[in-house]
């Protein structure tokens, strides 16, 4: 019960923050960062249906992750949800087509194990 | 866009995304410390706590963190953005250690250590290894 909560955490986090990305990537770099620009950007990406996707998988998430903290200790659901650095990482390299080389990889990895560290 | 402007550009976003995360964190412990206690027993004190100052903050911090994430990942790979500003989460420690005056086990300075070396191995890779896209609508 625990390790399937652990899994939802980590994918819908995990796809959350892809669709994010494929969202942000679909608008394009954001250039002007005056108020007016921002404020026509935001307009513009609230109406693909990207974001208002990844915010509702982020929403489950955390949801996911309040259950989990009230089924298992702190000291567990932090340092499991860690694989969630890698989880993110496998997405963005086969979904969005990003090019991990090996030093992003053991990035991630050494992110993720200090994490689990932390929280010990 | 020259590779130097794009390079200034990602690194004030990425510091911005870094500092409103751990300034959220540590305004929202700020507002929230030691009133679980009370809070469990009344909403009230509860609410109260949301509503003060430092929580507000707090919020209005994370929401930077979360707009200015999102500005990032408009053209840094999502591989590149989680692991440098995790970061974060090294600071957000020694924020607590050095304002809050928490206690950091040596497992704790290790972790801290683990997740500094990773964003910095991860930072020396490429901001973004994706074409844009094709929408024209975004480019200008």
């Amino acid at each position: 019960m625990n390790w399937l909560l652990v899994a939802i955490v980590a994918l819908t986090a995990s796809a959350g923050d892809a669709l994010q990305t494929l969202g942000m990537k679909l608008h394009g770099e954001i250039h002007d960062f005056r108020p007016r620009a921002l404020g026509r950007a935001a307009a513009r990406l609230l109406r693909s249906w990207h974001l208002g996707l990844s915010l509702l998988l982020l929403a489950i998430s955390f949801g996911a992750f309040l259950v989990l903290l009230s089924v298992a200790d702190l000291s567990f659901a932090v340092p499991a949800t860690a694989v969630e650095y890698i989880s993110t990482t496998l997405l963005a390299r086969y979904l969005l087509g990003e090019k991990v080389n090996w030093r992003r990889w053991a990035g991630a990895g050494l992110v993720a194990c200090g994490v689990v560290l932390l929280a010990l | 866009m020259s590779l130097r402007r794009l390079r200034l550009k990602t690194r004030v976003l990425a510091v911005t995304v870094v500092s409103a995360n751990v300034a959220g964190n540590f305004f929202l412990s700020l507002g929230l410390r030691h009133r679980a206690p009370a809070g469990l027993s009344a909403p009230l004190s509860w609410l109260e706590a949301l509503a003060s100052p430092w929580v507000l903050l707090g919020v209005s911090a994370l929401a930077l963190w979360m707009l200015s994430r999102l500005a990032l990942l408009s053209w840094a790979d999502l591989s590149w953005v989680v692991p440098v500003t995790a970061s974060g989460y090294a600071l957000t420690a020694l924020a607590g250690r050095l304002l809050l005056g928490e206690q950091i086990s040596p497992l704790r300075w290790a972790g801290i250590l683990l997740i500094t070396l990773g964003a910095l191995l991860v930072r020396t890779t490429a901001i973004r290894t994706t074409r844009p896209g094709r929408s024209a609508e975004g480019r200008r």
